[in-house]
Order: C-alpha cells, then sequence, then structure tokens
C-alpha cells in the first residue's frame, strides 16, 4: 500500500500542489491520476466517470510533464514537438514563443541545456488542449525568469478554466492553490 | 487513423536521423552473408542449395539487431509515457512501433537480399518468391520481436531475455520460410510452406501488439 486517506477534489480553474518529502508518492500520485498506474482500491472520477473505465477518454482530458523531459536528442526542439502538434493541429511556433524557446526551435535536442530542455517539454504541455495539466517538479533546471513566466502561463490556464496539479520542493508561482501534503511510508494527506 | 499514420512517420524520421543503426544492420547482413562462400568454398552448386538457409538465417539475425532499441530508447527517456497519453490505445502504439521497424529495417534487408540472391547464384525465376517470403517473415519478425521486446521492458538484464523469448517463435519462421525458396529450387510444390508462413502472420498481425500493448502498460506502471 502506498496511499492512505487521499482525498481531494478539484473544480475547474482551480490548482493543487502536491508536497511531501522524498519518496513520499507525489510522482506517483500524478502517475495514478494520469492513468499511467492502475490502483487496487479507491476511486478517482472526473465528472463522477471513473477514469479506470474510461482511460482512453482521460488521456485526451490531460497533459503530462514528468520529472524526463521526454525529448530525442538527435531531434531539433520543432521536430520534437512535431508530433503533438499535428496531432491536435495546434501551433509550435506559437508555443515556443510563450515559453520563449522559440530562438532555440531549429537546435538539436542534445545541445540544449537542461532549463531549454525543461522549457521544451513545457512546450509540449501548451500543445495539447487539455484540461487538466499533471506536472511532476515543472521547475526543475529553470532560472528564476522563467519560473514567473511559468506563474503566468499557469494563471492564464487557470482563468480559461483548466485545472493544474503539481508537485514540487520549490514554491511555484501558483496563486490560490490547494495543497496536498503526503507523509512518507504509508502517505497519508494531510491539509495545510 | 491519422494519429497512427502520424507515429509510423515520427518512427521513419527517426530512423532517418538515426540512420547509422538501419545501415549497420544492413551491412551486418551483408557481411555475414557474404562469409559463407569464404568458408564454404566457391563451388556454386553448394552455394545456391544453402543460400534460402543462409539468407534466411542472416536477415532474421540482421533484423534481431536493432529490435531491442525498438521500445528501450523510449521506455528511458519517458516517451513512451507521452506515446500512451496521446489518445492511440497501446496496441495501436505498439503496432505503429512495429510497422515503423519493419519500414525501417526490414525493407532495406529486403533490397539487400536482391544483390546477395544473385552472389549466391539463385535462378532468377527464384528471387521474386525469395522476396516475397522473406516480406512476409520479417514482418513476423517485426510483430514477435516487438511483442517480445515489450514483455521484457523494464525487466532488469532484458538483453539476456529478449534472444530467449524470440528465438523459439522465430524458428516456425525460419523452417517455413527458408523452405518456400528450397522447394522452389528443387521444383518441388512450395504453396504448403508458404501457406503455413502465411499462417504464421495471420497469427501473429492481431494477436503480437495486443501483447506487446499490455507489455507497454505494465512497463510504465
Amino acid at each position: 500500500m502506498i496511499f492512505k486517506k487521499v482525498n481531494f477534489s478539484l473544480s475547474s480553474g482551480q490548482s493543487l500542489i502536491i508536497q511531501g518529502p522524498n519518496g513520499a508518492g507525489k510522482s506517483t500520485l500524478l502517475r495514478v491520476l494520469a492513468g499511467l498506474r492502475s490502483i487496487d482500491a479507491g476511486t478517482i472520477t472526473w465528472n463522477n466517470d471513473n477514469i479506470t473505465e474510461h482511460y482512453t477518454e482521460q488521456t485526451q482530458r490531460i497533459a503530462w510533464l514528468s520529472h524526463q523531459d521526454s525529448l530525442k536528442p538527435a531531434l531539433t526542439v520543432k521536430e520534437n514537438l512535431q508530433l503533438i502538434s499535428q496531432l491536435y493541429q495546434t501551433d509550435i511556433e506559437s508555443a515556443l514563443k510563450t515559453i520563449k524557446i522559440d530562438h532555440m526551435a531549429d537546435i538539436p535536442a542534445r545541445m540544449l541545456s537542461a532549463g531549454q530542455k525543461r522549457r521544451t517539454a513545457l512546450a509540449r504541455i501548451l500543445l495539447k488542449p487539455a484540461q487538466l495539466w499533471l506536472l511532476d517538479e515543472p521547475s526543475v533546471g529553470l532560472d528564476q525568469e522563467t519560473i514567473e513566466l511559468l506563474g503566468h502561463i499557469f494563471k492564464d490556464f487557470t482563468n480559461q478554466g483548466g485545472m493544474i496539479i503539481t508537485t514540487t520542493h520549490v514554491p511555484l508561482p501558483l496563486e490560490n492553490s490547494k495543497i496536498l501534503y503526503l507523509t512518507p511510508s504509508i502517505s497519508v494527506a494531510r491539509p495545510l | 487513423m491519422r494519429i497512427f499514420f502520424l507515429f509510423i512517420r515520427r518512427e521513419i524520421q527517426l530512423s532517418l536521423r538515426y540512420s547509422t543503426d538501419s545501415l549497420g544492420t544492413i551491412l551486418f547482413f551483408i557481411l555475414t552473408a557474404s562469409l559463407f562462400p569464404l568458408a564454404l568454398g566457391p563451388e556454386p552448386q553448394l552455394l545456391r542449395q544453402m543460400a534460402p538457409g543462409i539468407l534466411w538465417v542472416c536477415i532474421l539475425l540482421a533484423a534481431l539487431l536493432p529490435i531491442e532499441r525498438l521500445f528501450n530508447h523510449e521506455y528511458e527517456d519517458g516517451s513512451l509515457e507521452q506515446l500512451l497519453l496521446l489518445g492511440l490505445p497501446a496496441y495501436g502504439v505498439a503496432l505503429a512501433k512495429m510497422t515503423g521497424h519493419w519500414l525501417t529495417t526490414g525493407l532495406p534487408l529486403l533490397i539487400a537480399s536482391i544483390p546477395l540472391a544473385f552472389m549466391f547464384d539463385l535462378p532468377y525465376k527464384t528471387i521474386p518468391l525469395l522476396l516475397f517470403s522473406l516480406m512476409i517473415g520479417t514482418a513476423c519478425l517485426s510483430l514477435l520481436g516487438g511483442m517480445a521486446t515489450c514483455i521484457a521492458l523494464g525487466a532488469r538484464r532484458n538483453a539476456f531475455l529478449l534472444p530467449l523469448l524470440t528465438f523459439p517463435l522465430l524458428t516456425p519462421i525460419l523452417i517455413f520460410g527458408a523452405m518456400v525458396t528450397d522447394a522452389q529450387l528443387h521444383h518441388l510444390n512450395f504453396i504448403p510452406h508458404l501457406q503455413l508462413l502465411g499462417a504464421c502472420f495471420a497469427l501473429a498481425l492481431p494477436l503480437c501488439p495486443f501483447v506487446a500493448g499490455a507489455g507497454l502498460k505494465l512497463a510504465v506502471e
């Protein structure tokens, strides 16, 4: 058993920050919400629909940023985002401009710094018209200026009715967000 | 369906960027097959007799070389999770990757087998059937090998597990495939062997992507 008494709800336009020490299960909880990991007990619902029974629909609702950037080193920034952009017919240029990495569009991912790779991974989130962003440590490798920019992006998204669930060890510019604190061993949610 | 073709296009794009992998596979096939005349001697009759078996063994070994990387890179760099969250079912992701593997490995190997067939002094009339049987055989390999890779994905020492899973499954393909050209070469009826090879493909096509898809889901858990 990883979690015990973990219970929360999120409405349109709200955000939730999951906190806790290493090994508390923050990433695991995000993976469960993404449908990447199954659960033995308990329920996760989206508008009263059990997400484990509607996996494909759940994949369409969420945009997922794991602790890995999921980039192919040999492909350029643009090429790395091509599949998702073609799939949802969204504009790569505008996503790159929003996250301020448009000047690196034609550079292979292997030549990017850790922060630039993270920004490219964040651009992927912007390219999917999702209702819920699941972000695992989104600010890792980012400088202060980009973290502030992230705050504006988060605000725009929640103002449009989007929801954000994120894990973090550092303060994130997410206004009026709920906080869920997980304690290790068997994680117990404790509201802050 | 559009998403499926976009996946395949991505596979081809990646293969072109990592073209040394594909070239290495073709080079391995040509070099291994070329070693046989050196070891067996230049007797055309002997080489002609052994050609179907040699070509089949070499092509299967060559096509197996990049199979381990089919899902491993995606798994290790986190792309697999992203692919599984794009709305295509896991078996669709697996089938797209397998199709990509065949297009970027099986197809070039088929083309490379033409000059080798001439080198082994195979009669002109046997070459279309040889290519047809190799086409089915390499497609089976992409399906079975892809499935085995997905099952072994995430397991420690999967490089050791993979041949153990793949070779027993490939044995019937190798036997029926080599027998097709061999039967034609000896003016025997090759249809039953071709039918059995086709039956293997017909069985692998619907089954392998489903098993592979389940393996992918388990691997990301």
